[in-house]
């Protein structure tokens, strides 16, 4: 057997370690940090489009868009104190968990430097502000009524999901569930959790169309899941019989669409969330005001009012179904 | 050290067959042939990765890449779909299966001529296989309506009743039995883990055999890119992410010795369909999602406590005395 060397161990973990980022220059430009849940993620590019959008805007504005390679809190961490370090005007998060950001978070407003959150929220006190995409009841009322918009007799829906503890997506089911009633006939018979895997998630809807026969919609409030369960409704030949319908990107959704599993499905605009966010980084960055009631404007999307704890919702979901998908898939 | 290996096979056998038994009792039609069909099919990927695994970990290796390469592979092809919606399919797997096998030796190659510790190198090749998909394509996703229709239906098509897919794991369950029983490179493998001191005075060169197998391992995963990509039909930095631990599981269940020089083809099939009946049977019981990662994790303790007591009857007294007087 040959010898490992301590030097040969140093040059593997090297290679481990060959991705290192680059500081950016200081510059007079105001600096904004768009920091998304993990890097490589259609909806988050498209949201960097939108925050550089506003950012030719502005004019002195540099985005810095960046988040870690994977969906960790720990990751996030490790990129805001980096961000602390290069001295960055503010910080706007679209958080993987909205408590353990928190401490890290302060220290940045302690520095100075304007946090706040979007899509996915922090806990109050980590932030000065969060915007929502949508409102929470919005969106929850927003997915039933894409399923029920096509059962006119009604009938059984599930609900297939991200991870059994993602805070968004439970709020959503949670907020679908309390408007369940309104809706005649419609029947929700199980939540799921594919736990944004595709092969996970495909399984979980092969499970549900095996378990519940009368299915007559899937809804999938999460990207991987919508496709997953579009792909299991396609092999099974369920296509007509079962709309898989939910949250989805138009780009990733055309061939669903095109192939008549999905009827219809809704997403607000990310490009529009990172335009807004940016904005609202720069005006409170330039010293608007964040307390309850306070009305912070955000360019071309109007302005948004403060609730009691500091958030607002941007607009409401937009829906895509075939007369329009053509024209959104090859923006975001 | 045969009986040994078929009771365990048996053992395992038995746990699978229980499993079955009180998922019927729950819900009956999941035995029926043709859902049995599609959990077979299901496994296919992980079975064809486990049979690869299992190489590498007979030779004292380990290959964590192997997810990160199925996706790179995955990409890789689905990138020469769009570029090229008519290659016959024949080509796109043999790229998938070729260029799988190079991202192997070069595993291979740094485990073989720098001598770098398996695990290390594997590590870091899992990281960078990762980053060059982002690199590839900026983090965006290829989706179903890029993909050509014959690129997305060649593991779904029927012959004599199983898809291709579940046909490509049969094939490489046949091919490597008879690799690893009846060559001198199969027994090679079982040499250079089992005792490489030994192997290296019997003429086995240890470094390269280490080679084949990552390049074998390699091999299998770019194939299982390209069935995963065009089965799910879509493709993306974080397909199959975490995979590579389901995969030594698949092995370690089956009876494969993680110091190298025990296990078998039929081991590592039967660990992945335990692992594959169980992934599918739990969305269809009706369990809390919070109990269903409690339950595959409790099934993989108690299946290596199993092995490790079995795998605890090799050592030999020499000297009688000196166990006598402890």
């Amino acid at each position: 057997m040959k010898r490992r060397t301590f030097t040969s161990l140093v040059a593997g973990l090297s290679l481990a370690a060959s991705m290192v980022g680059t500081t950016a220059m200081a510059q007079d430009n105001m600096r904004i940090a768009l920091v998304v849940k993990a890097l490589g993620i259609g909806f988050f590019e498209a949201a960097a489009e939108g925050a550089e959008e506003a950012a030719s805007e502005l004019g002195n504005v540099e985005i810095i868009y960046t988040g870690p390679t994977d969906t960790t809190a720990e990751g996030q961490i490790e990129v805001i104190n980096s961000l602390i370090a290069q001295g960055v005007d503010a910080i706007a998060i679209s958080a993987n968990d909205p408590d353990a950001l928190v401490p890290s978070l302060k220290r940045a407003m302690d520095r100075g430097i304007t946090v706040i959150s979007w899509d996915s929220g922090v806990a109050e006190g980590g932030r000065q502000m969060h915007l929502n995409p949508s409102s929470t009841p919005l969106i929850g009322n927003t997915i039933i009524k894409l399923a029920a918009d096509h059962m006119p007799d009604g009938g059984d829906v599930a609900i297939l999901s991200a991870t059994a503890t993602a805070t968004n997506q439970n709020a959503w089911i949670e907020a679908a569930k309390e408007v369940l009633p309104n809706y005649d006939g419609v029947n929700l018979v199980a939540t799921v959790y594919g736990d944004d895997l595709s092969d996970k998630s495909y399984r979980e809807a092969q499970g549900l169309m095996a378990s519940y026969p009368d299915l007559k919609a899937i809804i999938a409030p999460t990207t991987v899941g919508i496709l997953a369960s579009c792909q299991a409704v396609t092999d099974a030949g369920k296509i007509g019989e079962i709309n898989v319908t939910g949250l989805g990107l138009p780009s990733e959704m055309a061939g669903c669409v095109d192939s008549g599993a999905t009827k219809s499905f809704a997403i607000w605009n990310p490009i529009d969330l990172g335009y807004s966010a940016t904005m609202l980084a720069h005006a409170i960055a330039t010293g608007a005001e964040t307390g309850a009631g306070a009305e912070i404007p955000m360019g071309r999307m109007g302005s948004v009012t403060l609730d009691d704890t500091g958030s607002a919702a941007m607009a409401d979901p937009f829906t895509y179904d075939s007369s329009n998908i053509d024209q959104f898939k090859s923006i975001f | 050290m045969k009986r040994i290996l078929a009771s365990r096979e048996l053992l395992l056998l038995v746990a699978i067959a229980l499993v079955l038994g009180i998922i019927s009792s729950r819900f009956p039609a999941f035995i029926t042939p043709s859902n049995l069909v599609s959990v077979f099919n299901d496994t296919s990927p992980l079975i064809l990765l486990a049979i690869g695994q299992m190489i590498v970990i007979l030779t004292k290796c380990i290959d964590l890449s192997v997810a990160a390469n199925l996706a790179l592979t995955g990409m890789v092809v689905s990138l020469i779909n769009i570029a090229a919606p008519g290659l016959p399919i024949i080509v796109t797997l043999v790229v998938a299966t070729s260029f799988g096998a190079c991202l192997g030796m070069f595993n291979g190659i740094l485990v073989w001529k720098l001598d770098i510790p398996p695990i290390v190198v594997t590590l870091g090749t899992m990281t960078i296989f990762r980053g060059t998909i982002f690199l590839l394509t900026e983090g965006k996703w290829v989706n179903s309506h890029e993909m050509s229709d014959t690129f997305k239906a060649f593991p779904r098509s029927d012959i004599l009743g199983l898809p291709v897919l579940s046909w490509f794991a049969i094939a490489a369950v046949i091919l490597f039995t008879i690799v690893m029983t009846r060559t001198t490179l199969g027994r090679a493998f079982y040499a250079a883990g089992g005792n490489p001191h030994a192997a290296t005075y019997a003429g086995i060169n240890v470094g390269r055999t280490q080679f084949w197998a990552f390049m074998i391992s390699g091999a299998l995963a770019g194939l299982t890119g390209y069935l995963w990509v065009s089965r799910f039909a879509v493709a993306y930095v974080d397909v199959a992410g975490g995979f590579e631990l389901t995969v030594v599981a698949a092995c370690v269940i089956g009876g494969v010795s993680i110091m190298g020089g025990i296990g078998s083809v039929a081991g590592a099939l039967l660990g992945a369909l335990f692992l594959g009946i169980i992934a599918n049977a739990l969305p269809v019981v009706n369990i809390s999602p919070f109990w269903q990662m409690a339950i595959s994790g409790g099934a993989i303790i108690i299946a290596v406590a199993l092995n490790a007591q079995a795998n605890r009857t090799k050592g030999r007294i020499i000297l009688k005395r000196a166990e006598h007087a402890t």
